[in-house]
């Protein structure tokens, strides 16, 4: 229990309301996030700085599209597949915003029963997740596939702005890397939950310091991240 | 990276002093975020929902304001859900949730910005290239 005392470090959580409890705290000795852990503040601020790398990408994308001459691809019409006969438009990427919706579910869920110590659940729960973040790699993998045998490059493509190519490769490309990261780490992570790391307080064999549940909402906080930027991705490049 | 632990081992057993204080004193905070079920699959419909409703602008076609406005909306509802419940920013002391909420707001400037270059450039295109397109 000693360990949760890094979250709650004995300080006084009376809070004060509005902008005045905000001045308290920030202007308080040692430490301006009360509550809130070392490792979750450092996520939170990590999913900061990369809210600002994606929101260059999307600004650059919108950059491009304002300011081309050439009409811009419709993406309704190049990202529709044919199942069955029907021409759907967009349906793989609807597909993929479920399946990515899906697996920030099972990941709230993961999270919740960690901090009920229900060991098991919370490892299924994140291998679920990450079955379904690798579906979507999958899935976008296809995409790609699929767009670059019609002829799209960075460079060009059939149906209009060149730049159509470069902005799709590049902003779905980091969000999918992103996606393949999350992947590995909540694989590593659910190992740990279920052989058991954080009931036992077993030490990291890299940092040596004793694991805790909290970890799987830090990690769930970086993969719910992964779904928000998808959201983003999903408005704007390719409804809009 | 080493000089750090040692130095945290250090401090390890005053903050267990504290705690104990903390735990004596009622203080006593839950582990973690704890929320009911339901509440995740409640938020989990409503994303299913919101994505279908955008999904939907686009199969029917909406164009021009409409279809943006829709888009925005429906964006903005589900980035909401996931923050609040699924990232429990709902939850968290005002000086985190500014800390990290305020900061992206000022990237509307940057927004506002690469429209008036992105108009001019644009303007620049069709004076200097129309011979070319």
């Amino acid at each position: 229990m000693a360990e949760t005392a890094l979250t709650n470090a004995g300080e006084s959580l009376e809070r004060i309301e509005g902008w005045r409890g905000i001045a308290a705290d920030w202007s308080s000795d040692q430490r301006a996030f009360k509550n809130v852990s070392w490792g979750k503040a450092m996520m939170w601020i990590f999913l900061l700085s990369d809210t600002f790398i994606f929101s260059c990408f999307l600004l650059s994308y919108m950059t491009a599209r304002m300011s081309t001459t050439v009409p811009w691809p419709n993406p309704s019409e190049v990202f529709a597949l044919t199942i069955g006969g029907q021409h759907i438009p967009l349906i793989l990427i609807a597909i993929m915003t479920f399946v990515l919706i899906s697996s920030s579910g099972t990941m709230a869920m993961a999270v919740n029963f960690g901090y009920r110590r229900d060991r098991a659940k919370t490892a299924v729960l994140m291998l679920v997740t990450a079955a379904l973040g690798a579906t979507f790699v999958g899935m976008q993998a296809f995409e790609w596939t699929k767009l670059i045998m019609e002829g799209v490059r960075p460079w060009e493509n059939p149906w209009g702005a060149a730049q159509f190519g470069s902005s799709f490769f590049m902003i779905t490309g980091f969000h999918g890397t992103h996606v393949t990261f999350g992947v590995i780490f909540l694989i590593a992570i659910a190992r740990k939950v279920w052989r058991g790391d954080f009931d036992v307080e077993r030490r990291g064999f890299f940092t040596s310091r004793k694991g805790h549940y909290e970890i799987v909402e830090i990690m769930g906080l970086y993969w719910h991240f992964v779904d928000l930027v998808w959201v983003f991705i999903f408005a704007f490049f390719y409804l809009w | 990276m080493a000089d750090a632990a040692v130095h945290l081992e250090g401090q390890r057993p005053s903050l267990r002093i504290h705690a104990h204080d903390a735990r004596a004193a009622g203080v006593t905070h839950a582990e973690g975020q704890q929320h009911p079920i339901k509440l995740y699959l409640v938020v989990w419909g409503w994303l299913f929902v919101l994505s279908t409703c955008s999904y939907l602008v686009d199969y029917f076609g909406f164009h021009g304001y409409l279809r943006w406005s829709l888009i925005l909306l429906f964006m903005v509802l589900k980035a909401g859900l996931i923050v609040a419940v699924f990232m429990h920013m709902a939850w968290e002391r005002l000086a985190l949730t500014y800390a990290i909420l305020l900061p992206p707001v000022l990237v509307l400037v940057f927004v506002t910005i690469m429209v008036f270059e992105s108009d001019y450039t644009h303007l620049i295109r069709v004076i200097s290239f129309a011979a070319l397109t």
